[in-house]
């Protein structure tokens, strides 16, 4: 009697997303994204002024007077302030965590015996990983929209480079931040996603890829290393703000998309490579 | 060419890395004996030069090297240095322009490094005639290419004091072919002494901070030694003196300064001529470039004259320094060899930065246009400002001042950020537009008239800047320049025309335009009496210069980078699909089809260390309940994990129904796999965990839920979290989840473990039921009596290979009244006894 078996059937994107949601620590990464603007709101709304202070200063820009200028200008800031390390750390747990945590439950035996082919395990386990993360993105990006909806009226996007835009415009503008966000997100997820392919302790994966990408933000921020810095995933990720000004300059953001893209296919390549030769004793 | 590039490579690598080398390279020169230092690739020379001074006839001996091409003879040009520099800072520029097959030479002028006399800051008697000099000594050289006696084909080029310089021999010095002046000033003393009215009869504001930092580089001496003079000659000294003393220059000192100005010979120049002004400079401002052209073009309109606006300058700026550099070499390539021809297109950068960004370079892109517009543009436009009169006030002694820019330092954005920039409300007035509908780019000098009274009669000292407020509320002055005015007021208010400083800037819509106007600004003398000033609008209309220009982005083109990553991608996955492993042997053996489990020579080794399997033979025939027996580390777990894909083997392979075992082979989804423990997510109930790992295991058919979930016997437990599960609820789950779907072959690894004996009882029963349908049963354990109470069939392991197989029965065979542990102690156990001790007690 021979069952039917489908490897295309094993472990869909649905299941997985089933498997990961209920966790704990997915609970904790969309609550963080949307307790961030809550309490910048009120430290907004409530704190002490930074306004008030008279005369005329070159280059002085009221930085809490502009992000609550209105809910685009908040979804940016809230972008800013989350982009550099809150996200990329949502962005290495999710994907640092996936494959080792598997391990250390003792589930990814009995899944690769099922069998889920090696390859199709790692791939939906990536997908799933990098839809959550987008997923948190998603939510930041539009819990921060509407609550400075709600708090600040609905201004459209005045640049702290100057101009200010249509709503219609405003929207595109922060679509395409969001995005660039995004695709700069791959290269922190590609390192946390091969670390948690190499070991079998999820916490490990996820402090390594951490550890990795302070080291090169702070090697990135010592000017002495020249041209060295152009190969740091760092040197890449505020160039989205090269798309506050008047016209969106794409030079940058070009060479940001193809980094981290290319840097994110070689990463899952040794990652895929390093799996399906490895013996699973975990 | 290909040499051409790399130069130019490395000169820019050599730039970003040149902190790092300096100090290396003070080192080697320490150790190097004092010979006339001599760059790479070039000779050291001495050549004489103009009359040391109006008494003194002897020449100055200039310091020079001399850097020959490869094919010679060629054309030659002449690099002059900025001021306070030496031969040695323009090395970068002559290894350019000598690769592109040029004569270079380059010369410390009189009064700096190695070379003698002093400073009359390009004094057509004495730095001009040096220069004189040079064109002699190249037309001495056989290298280089003449046009007639005397007369040697050659350019000359130079930045800051060596751009006056240039275009001042050009002026004095027929033999000149070419020339390329970048930052230099046309008139001295408007330059130093900064006056933006129009048609003002009052001599400028002293620009005391740049002009002390430009001169005190000539005043150095050894250490404990200082003098008066420095390096200056004593009518320089003398001037400089004077004016930094009492702020404003006297008769003889202008006519000093109007000696030393190109201006003075603009109208003689009838050669090719490239203009560099600096958008970051507000020492020689654009201002004075466009006073050159204007100049050149007014006296002979045929002379071929390019404009270029960089977005460099005294100040700093964004670095295009590679681009300047080409545009020098192509220049003199054009009219000095016969290159190709070079497009006299005036040329401004407008450079686009970013506020958020640290990002060191910033985006800059060039616009062209076929007419030079000089400052007012190809069209104006007036944009409406509005502002009441405000009464200001210049404060006793000029401070507290304004910051707008430092000297050499650059403007905002750079260290000025961190100061506090701001000005008391109380000194500056501001007349502010509407938002502006549209965007606007300003390229030149805007204008703007104000009314400006004071109650007594003085000369107004005051600072106008054009300043742009973005919608966020930032204020921005670009490039730090403002506009100093000096003009004579009292009761009755004066009308002031105003240019303001030249910028090329994008403005955006929503943003609005500011005029500011300042009492004090630190980099300038300022009256030390206070006064009180009533400044207005004479004229709504901020006059606004635009020119219709094309924009060219530099670098590859935009649809080449997602091109590149999809290149990179491409590579990536058709090197996973080569290196996709394969099985080596066959794939199947359809003889052995109809057996559930066949074990061939199998061998695994990790790493270099021992075989933990070494050469396993077995056969498990069809419904059979088949006990794996061996001491802990015989290899049972080794030879499942192998037997489910899990490890690799080293060795041999494992058949399951005539299809070989490889990693996620199809053939695995006939077995049901208890390895190890259990596996569960804790975090959902047990009874998610068993629907989740069957919709996850690819399989359709009927799990069997219901009868699985009576083996498991967990009760209403199986809605609880597996979290709060004890040992034996999981292990039974475990077994459980091994059994959905009821597969063929079961594999179960110390199924036992962690359970009661009543369980164990119940679990025995379970297992020996599995089998009866024709399925099989493979269980692996140390535990001799509970295999031989389940058990048809046992394969004893020991060592990593079989030490025996058979049924239970063959085993006891002829052993009459042993158990199956004796059998098994006389197989393994005087060897084991010797090498791992006895069995352990927890073990029986």
């Amino acid at each position: 009697m021979m069952e039917q078996y489908s490897a295309q059937k094993t472990l869909s994107v649905r299941v997985e997303l089933i498997r990961q949601v209920r966790r704990r620590r997915t609970a904790v990464a969309f609550a963080l994204v949307i307790a961030l603007p809550i309490i910048v709101v009120l430290a907004v709304k409530f704190g002490p002024s930074s306004s008030g202070r008279g005369g005329l200063a070159d280059g002085d820009l009221d930085v809490f007077g502009l992000l609550a200028s209105g809910p685009w200008n908040f979804a940016v800031s809230g972008l800013l302030f989350s982009s550099a390390f809150l996200l990329v750390i949502l962005a290495a747990m999710f994907l640092g965590d996936t494959v080792a945590s598997e391990a250390s439950w003792g589930t990814m035996r009995y899944l690769l015996v099922a069998p889920v082919p090696r390859r199709r395990f790692l791939l939906v386990k990536l997908v799933v990983g990098l839809l959550l993360t987008l997923a948190v993105l998603l939510v930041l990006v539009l819990a921060s929209f509407l609550l400075g909806l709600l708090a600040f009226g609905s201004a459209p996007l005045a640049s702290p480079l100057g101009g200010t835009l249509s709503a219609g415009e405003s929207t595109v503008r922060l679509a395409i931040i969001t995005g660039y966000i995004a695709v700069t997100l791959l290269v922190p997820a590609g390192i946390a996603f091969l670390a948690s392919v190499s070991t079998d302790v999820p916490l490990g994966a996820v402090g390594a890829a951490v550890v990795i990408v302070i080291f090169a933000n702070i090697l990135d921020a010592i000017e002495a290393l020249g041209s060295l810095r152009q190969f740091l995933p760092a040197n890449y990720t505020g160039a989205w703000a090269d798309a506050l000004g008047s016209v969106v300059v794409w030079d940058q953001m070009a060479i940001g998309v193809t980094y981290n893209v290319a840097v994110f296919v070689v990463l899952i390549g040794i990652a895929v490579l390093k799996f399906e030769r490895k013996d699973i004793l975990s | 060419m290909n040499s051409v590039h790399s130069v130019g490579r490395a000169a820019r690598v050599g730039g970003a890395g040149a902190r790092w080398s300096a100090g290396a390279l003070g080192l080697l020169m320490a150790l190097l004996p004092a010979v006339p230092a001599a760059a790479a690739g070039a000779t050291a020379v001495t050549i004489q030069g103009g009359p040391t001074s109006a008494s003194d006839r002897t020449p100055v001996e200039l310091s020079a090297d001399i850097y020959v091409p490869e094919v010679t003879p060629a054309p030659a040009v002449i690099l002059a240095h900025g001021f306070g520099g030496s031969k040695e800072s323009v090395v970068d520029q002559a290894t350019d322009l000598v690769n592109a097959g040029f004569v270079v030479a380059a010369y410390t002028a009189r009064g700096f490094g190695d070379s003698t006399g002093t400073i009359s800051m390009n004094s057509p008697e004495f730095e001009i005639a040096d220069a004189s000099r040079v064109i002699d000594y190249l037309a001495s050289l056989a290298s280089v290419e003449v046009e007639g006696p005397n007369d040697p084909v050659v350019g000359v080029a130079g930045g800051s004091y060596g751009g006056a310089l240039s275009l001042m021999l050009a002026g004095y010095d027929d033999r000149v072919d070419a020339v390329a002046a970048d930052i230099t000033w046309n008139d001295l003393e408007s330059s130093l002494f900064g006056q933006s009215m129009i048609g003002a009869r009052e001599s400028g504001v002293y620009k005391q901070l740049w002009t002390s930092v430009f001169f005190s580089s000539g005043l150095d001496s050894p250490p404990g030694q200082a003098d008066l003079c420095g390096r200056f000659s004593p009518e320089w000294c003398g001037a400089y003196t004077e004016v930094a003393t009492t702020g404003k220059p006297t008769e003889a000192s202008r006519a000093l300064m109007r000696q030393s100005s190109p201006a003075s010979v603009t109208d003689r120049i009838t050669v090719p001529t490239l203009l560099g002004g600096g958008q970051a400079d507000s020492l020689f401002p654009l201002q004075q470039v466009n006073a050159n052209a204007e100049q050149i073009r007014a006296a002979n309109p045929d002379t071929p004259v390019k404009v270029v606006w960089h977005a460099q300058g005294h100040d700093g700026g964004a670095d295009e320094s590679a681009r300047l550099t080409a545009l020098t070499r192509s220049w003199f390539q054009a009219y000095l060899a016969d290159g190709p021809a070079v497009s006299t297109d005036f040329e401004a950068s407008l450079v686009a930065s970013s506020a958020l960004d640290d990002r060191e370079s910033d985006t800059v892109e060039v616009l062209t246009s076929p007419r030079y517009p000089g400052l007012a543009g190809d069209s104006e436009r007036s944009v409406t400002i509005a502002g009441e009169p405000q009464r200001i006030l210049a404060p006793a002694g000029g401070v507290p001042a304004a910051v707008s820019s430092l000297p050499g330092i650059g403007s905002l954005g750079g260290l000025l950020s961190l100061l506090d920039t701001r000005v008391a409300p109380n000194q500056s007035a501001q007349f502010i537009s509407e938002p502006l509908g549209a965007p606007l780019r300003i390229i030149g000098a805007s204008r703007v008239s104000l009314e400006v009274a004071s109650d007594v009669a003085r000369t107004a000292t005051l600072f106008v800047g054009l300043r742009i407020q973005t919608g966020a509320g930032a204020l921005l002055l670009p490039n730090g320049l403002i506009a100093p005015v000096n003009v004579s007021v009292g009761p009755t208010p004066q009308r002031v025309d105003i240019e303001l400083p030249a910028i090329v800037a994008d403005v955006a819509a929503g943003d609005r335009l500011v005029v500011t106007v300042n009492t004090t600004d630190q980099a300038y003398r300022m009256p030390a009496d206070p006064a009180v000033y009533t400044v207005a609008l004479a004229d709504p209309g901020l006059v606004v210069p635009e020119v219709e220009m094309s924009g060219s982005a530099s670098g590859l083109p935009l649809w080449a980078w997602p091109l590149i990553a999809l290149g990179v991608g491409a590579a990536v996955v058709i090197a996973l699909r080569l290196l996709r492993p394969r099985a080596r042997g066959v794939a199947a053996r359809p003889d052995l089809a109809e057996s559930p489990l066949v074990i061939e020579g199998l061998v695994k080794q990790f790493g270099k260390g021992v075989r933990a399997v070494a050469g396993v033979n077995f056969t498990v025939p069809r419904g059979v309940v088949l006990g794996l027996l061996g001491p802990n580390g015989a290899g049972k777990t080794t030879t499942m994990r192998m037997a489910m894909g899990l490890i690799q083997p080293t060795e041999g392979s494992v058949f399951v129904f005539g299809e070989r075992v490889t990693p996620g082979a199809p053939v695995l989804s006939r077995i049901g796999a208890f390895v190890e423990g259990p596996g569960f997510l804790p975090h959902l109930s047990g009874r998610e965990n068993l629907d989740l790992y069957w919709r996850a295991s690819g399989r359709s058919g009927d799990a069997h839920f219901a009868e699985v979930l009576e083996i498991a016997g967990l009760g209403s437990s199986i809605d609880r979290k597996v979290r709060t599960y004890s040992q034996g609820m999981k292990q039974r789950l475990g077994i459980a989840q091994a059994m959905l779907g009821m597969p063929d072959i079961l594999l179960l690894d110390e199924p036992t473990n962690g359970l009661d004996p009543p369980q164990i009882r119940e679990m025995r029963q379970v297992l020996r039921d599995y089998a009866k349908d024709g399925r099989t049963v493979i269980l692996s354990s140390h535990l001799l009596g509970e295999v031989e109470q389940t058990c048809t069939h046992v394969v004893v392991m020991h060592r990593g290979t079989v030490a025996a197989t058979g049924t239970v029965a063959e085993l006891l065979a002829g052993r009459s009244g042993q158990q199956l542990e004796d059998v098994f102690m006389d197989l393994v156990g005087s060897d084991h006894l010797v090498n791992a001790g006895p069995l352990q007690e927890g073990d029986r």
